[in-house]
C-alpha cells in the first residue's frame, strides 16, 4: 500500500514535471486500525463524564482521552465491546451509556415508543370506524353549507 | 442610565401586556367595543416598548457598560462589535429578552395582518399572545432581569462562550425564536376559537398561513444550528440528540403535523378538536423547551434547586399555561363538530396517521430527554439517553411516516381504494426497492440501514414524481399553463416533500459511507483518504482579536491535480482559556472534504483528522427545500386574492 502510493505521487510529480521533495507518508495515530474501529465503535456509545453532553468519540476533554486510551489498552487485551462496557459499569455507573440498558426501571423508556405507537394506531383505526358508523350526512350537509357560503363571502 | 431605561420600559411593557391580556378577552366576552379595540394599540405600544428595553441591553453591550452584570458575563472588550451584539442572546436572561421581543413581533404582526377577521376573534387573539408576554415579563422582572447592575463594576467582561463566536450565533438563535414562539399565534387561534366557540374552516384558513410561516422559520432555524454545529464542533455530526436540540426539534415535529392537520380542517372540516389539540401541544412544547434548555436543569436536577425561585416560577408558569389550555380544550372539545364523513382509507386517514406517527415521535423525543431527569429525581440513579437510544427509537417511528407521506398526496379525498393506489404506486415501488438494493452494491456497502433509507428517499422521489406526472399531463393546455394554474401551495407541498427525500438521502449516504482517518503530520506528509491526497502544507500562527491560533493548511489533491486547500484552527480563546477547532471543510455536491488540526506532536508534526462526507451537504439543502416549500405555500394565490378583493373594496368604498 506504502509503495503504492508513493510510486503513484512519484508518478503524479514526473506528469506535472514538479521537481517536489518525495513526500512521506502520514502515519495513523494509532497503529491498529482494528483496535481504532472497536475504540470509535464504543466511544460513540459513551459518555464523557465531565462534559456537558458529549459522547466520548466527540469529546477532546482529558477525561475522555485518558479513558479512550484505556479503553484502548483493554481492546489491546482483546476484551469484547460487553467486557469493556460492563467493566465501566461497574466503576462509573450506567450514567456512562448512552444507550441506558434495559431494567426494571428503564423498561417505559424503552418500551414507551413503541407502546404508544401500537396505542396510536389501535386508536386511530377504532376512531376510524367509529365515526364511519357515527357521522351522518346531514351534518356534513349543513357544516358544508356553512363553509362554502363564508369561503364565498370571503372570495367575492 | 441607559439600562435604567431598558428596565423601566419593560416595566412599562409588563403593564401594557397585562392590559392587553385582560381588557379585550373580557370585552370580547361581553361585547365592549371599546374595550376590544384597545388590543391593536395595546399590541403596538408592547412592541414599541420591548423594542426599548432590547435596544438598550444591546447598547449595554456595544458601549461595553461592565456595570451590568449581564454584559459583563457574557462579552469582554476584546470580542468583535457583531458578536457583542449577539451576546445580547448569549446568555438565560437576554435569550428571554430576545423571546419577548420576538413574541412581541409576532404579535404586532397580527395586529397589523387581521384586518379581515371579526373585531371580537381578534381582540382575543392579541389577548392570549399578552397573556403570554405576561408570563415572560413577570419571570424576567422577578428572578431574571438583564438590567440588573453589578457594584462595583467589572474592570472588563468574562466573554461570551467561545463556542457562540460564530456568525451562526448571529442568525441561528433569532430565527428558531421566530419559529418556536411563531406558534404562540396558531396557540393564541385555538385559545381565541375554543374562546369564542368559532372553530370553523374560516378559522383554520386564518391561522394556517402564520403556522406555515412559524414552520418555516423554524425550520430554518434547526438547518442553522445543525449546519453551525457541522462547522464548529469539528468532527462533522450534524446532529447529537442533545436536550437543546431537541427541545426545538419536539415543536417542528407536532408543528409538522399541525400544518397537516390544518389543511385538512381547512379543505375538509375535519380533525378540528385533533387540530385545535395539536396546536396547544405546539406551542407548549415550545415553552417547555425554552423553559428546559433555559432553567438549567438539564445540565443537573441540582442546579434547578440552587435558585428555586427560577424554577417554580417556570413550573407555575407551565401548568397555568398547559393546564389551562388544555382544561379549557377538554371543557369546549365536546361542542367542536365532527366534520366532513370520510373512509377508512381515504386522504383524511393517511393524514391522520401520519399525524399520529408525528406526535408519538414527538412524545418519544420528550420520554427520552425528560426520562433521566425524572428517575434522577426519584432517586433511581442516573442515566445517560443520548444518540444510540434515539436513533434505535426514531427511525422505526419515521420509516412509516415517510412511507405514507409517498401515498397520502396520492390518495383522494374521502374515499380513496387501495387496489387502485396501489397499481398506481406499482412502478414508484418496484423502482425504489431496486435502487435500495442496487446502489449500495454498486457503493460497496449494503446494511438494512442504508437499504431502508435509499428505498424510502427513492419512494417520495417517485411517488411524488408520478404526483406531478399524473397532475400535468392529459389537458390540451399548455405546460406552462399548466404549471401556472395548478396552485403555488400544491407546489410547495412538493417542494418540501423532495425536501424530505434529499435529506433522507444525505442522511442515509453519509451514516452509511463517511470514513476517517487520523494521522500524525508533518510539513510535507502525505495522507490519503477516499482517493484523494492531503499534504500538510504545515502550521502558522496567527493572532485573531481575542484569541491566539494555529492554522494549518492541508493541500488536496487527486491523481496529482491540486483541487482544493483545508484550512483548520486551533484557537485559543485569551479571555476564557477555552481551546477550539475550527475545522477546515470544502463542501461540494457529491462530498464535503474536512479536515481538523488536533494536537501538536513532536518534531513539529501535528495529530490530524480527515473525514470525507459524501452527500453531507444533501440534509441542509432537503431543509432549505423545505422551507422553500413553506414559502410557495405562503404566496398562494388565496392569500392574495384576498387582499386583492380587500383592496378593492377598501377602493369601492372610497368611490361611494
Amino acid at each position: 500500500m506504502k509503495v503504492y502510493s508513493i510510486l503513484r505521487l512519484a508518478l503524479a510529480c514526473l506528469l506535472l514535471h514538479t521537481t517536489i521533495v518525495l513526500a512521506e507518508e502520514a502515519q495513523p495515530l494509532e497503529a491498529n486500525q482494528a483496535i481504532e474501529v472497536q475504540v470509535q465503535r464504543l466511544s460513540e456509545e459513551l459518555r464523557c463524564l465531565v462534559c456537558q453532553n458529549q459522547t466520548l468519540a466527540d469529546s477532546h476533554a482529558d477525561l475522555a482521552l485518558d479513558l479512550k486510551r484505556e479503553i484502548r489498552e483493554m481492546a489491546t487485551k482483546g476484551m469484547s465491546d460487553k467486557e469493556i462496557v460492563d467493566y465501566l459499569v461497574e466503576r462509573y455507573g450506567d450514567f456512562v451509556r448512552y444507550r441506558p440498558p434495559l431494567k426494571s426501571s428503564t423498561v417505559l423508556l424503552w418500551v414507551g415508543p413503541f407502546g404508544l405507537l401500537l396505542a396510536g394506531g389501535v386508536g386511530l383505526f377504532l376512531q376510524l370506524r367509529r365515526r364511519q358508523t357515527m357521522t351522518t350526512d346531514a351534518p356534513l350537509s349543513a357544516e358544508e353549507a356553512r363553509k362554502v357560503s363564508e369561503l364565498l363571502d370571503k372570495e367575492s | 442610565m441607559i439600562p435604567e431605561i431598558g428596565h423601566f420600559a419593560l416595566i412599562l411593557a409588563l403593564l401594557v401586556s397585562l392590559v392587553l391580556g385582560t381588557l379585550p378577552i373580557i370585552g370580547a366576552a361581553s361585547g365592549n367595543a371599546v374595550w376590544m379595540g384597545l388590543a391593536r394599540p395595546a399590541a403596538r405600544a408592547q412592541f414599541l416598548l420591548i423594542a426599548v428595553a432590547f435596544v438598550c441591553l444591546a447598547y449595554a453591550f456595544a458601549a461595553m457598560d461592565y456595570s451590568v452584570m449581564y454584559v459583563a458575563a457574557n462579552s469582554n472588550s476584546k470580542l468583535p462589535i457583531q458578536f457583542r451584539i449577539a451576546a445580547v442572546w448569549g446568555g438565560h436572561e437576554g435569550s428571554l429578552l430576545l423571546w419577548a421581543m420576538i413574541l412581541s413581533i409576532w404579535t404586532v404582526a397580527v395586529s397589523l395582518f387581521s384586518k379581515h377577521l371579526p373585531d371580537d376573534m381578534r381582540a382575543r387573539i392579541l389577548g392570549v399572545m399578552g397573556l403570554v408576554s405576561v408570563g415572560f415579563l413577570l419571570f424576567m422582572l422577578m428572578v431574571s432581569n438583564p438590567f440588573e447592575r453589578l457594584i462595583p463594576a467589572a474592570l472588563d467582561g468574562r466573554d461570551l462562550n467561545p463556542l457562540l463566536q460564530d456568525p451562526g450565533m448571529i442568525f441561528h438563535p433569532p430565527m428558531l425564536y421566530m419559529g418556536y414562539v411563531g406558534f404562540s399565534v396558531a396557540f393564541a387561534f385555538s385559545i381565541a376559537a375554543l374562546l369564542g366557540g368559532q372553530l370553523d374552516a374560516a378559522w383554520a384558513r386564518w391561522s394556517r398561513p402564520w403556522t406555515t410561516l412559524a414552520w418555516v422559520f423554524l425550520t430554518l432555524g434547526i438547518m442553522a444550528g445543525s449546519n453551525w454545529a457541522y462547522y464548529e464542533l469539528g468532527w462533522g455530526g450534524w446532529w447529537f440528540w442533545d436536550a437543546v436540540e431537541n427541545a426545538s426539534f419536539m415543536p417542528w415535529l407536532v408543528g409538522t403535523a399541525l400544518i397537516h392537520s390544518l389543511a385538512v380542517t381547512e379543505k375538509r372540516g375535519s380533525f378540528k378538536a385533533w387540530t385545535v389539540l395539536l396546536a396547544i401541544c405546539a406551542f407548549s412544547l415550545s415553552l417547555l423547551g425554552t423553559f428546559l434548555v433555559r432553567s438549567g436543569v438539564l445540565t443537573s436536577v441540582h442546579a434547578f434547586a440552587t435558585d428555586p425561585r427560577r424554577g417554580l416560577f417556570i413550573l407555575a408558569f407551565l401548568v397555568v399555561v398547559i393546564g389551562g389550555s388544555l382544561a379549557l380544550f377538554a371543557w369546549r372539545a365536546p361542542t367542536i363538530g365532527r366534520g366532513g364523513k370520510f373512509s377508512v382509507i381515504s386522504r383524511e386517514s393517511f393524514l391522520l396517521a401520519n399525524n399520529v406517527l408525528l406526535a408519538v415521535a414527538a412524545i418519544s423525543v420528550l420520554l427520552g430527554t425528560l426520562y433521566p431527569l425524572f428517575l434522577d429525581a426519584l432517586g433511581f440513579g442516573k442515566i445517560s439517553v443520548g444518540p444510540p437510544y434515539f436513533d434505535s427509537v426514531f427511525a422505526p417511528l419515521m420509516a412509516p411516516a415517510l412511507f405514507l407521506m409517498g401515498i397520502g398526496p396520492i390518495a383522494r379525498w374521502k374515499n380513496a381504494s387501495l387496489p387502485e393506489l396501489a397499481k398506481r404506486l406499482r412502478w414508484a415501488f418496484g423502482v425504489s426497492i431496486a435502487t435500495a438494493i442496487i446502489l449500495p452494491l454498486l457503493l460497496g456497502n449494503l446494511t438494512p440501514m442504508i437499504g431502508l433509507g435509499l428505498f424510502l428517499a427513492v419512494w417520495v422521489f417517485a411517488t411524488t414524481a408520478n404526483l406531478v406526472y399524473q397532475r400535468l399531463r392529459g389537458s390540451d393546455q399548455a405546460l406552462i399553463t399548466r404549471i401556472k394554474s395548478t396552485p403555488r401551495s400544491w407546489w410547495g407541498m412538493v417542494a418540501a416533500h423532495l425536501g424530505i427525500a434529499v435529506f433522507t438521502v444525505g442522511v442515509t449516504i453519509v451514516k452509511g459511507y463517511e470514513s476517517e482517518i487520523a494521522v500524525r503530520m508533518a510539513p510535507g506528509d502525505v495522507a490519503h483518504l477516499a482517493g484523494f491526497d492531503f499534504t500538510f502544507v504545515g502550521v502558522d500562527e496567527i493572532q485573531g482579536p481575542n484569541y491566539s491560533a494555529s492554522r494549518g493548511q492541508l493541500r488536496v489533491t487527486k491523481n496529482g491535480v491540486e483541487r482544493t486547500v483545508l484550512t483548520s484552527e486551533k484557537r485559543l480563546y485569551t479571555v476564557t482559556n477555552m481551546p477550539m477547532t475550527e475545522a477546515g471543510i470544502s463542501p461540494a455536491v457529491i462530498h464535503d472534504l474536512y479536515a481538523s488540526l488536533g494536537e501538536p506532536l513532536t518534531d513539529g508534526a501535528w495529530s490530524v483528522r480527515i473525514y470525507h462526507k459524501p452527500m453531507v451537504e444533501w440534509i441542509w439543502f432537503g431543509c432549505l427545500m423545505m422551507g422553500f416549500g413553506g414559502i410557495l405555500a405562503l404566496s398562494d394565490r388565496r392569500y392574495r386574492i384576498k387582499k386583492r378583493s380587500k383592496d378593492e373594496a377598501l377602493a369601492n368604498e372610497a368611490v361611494a
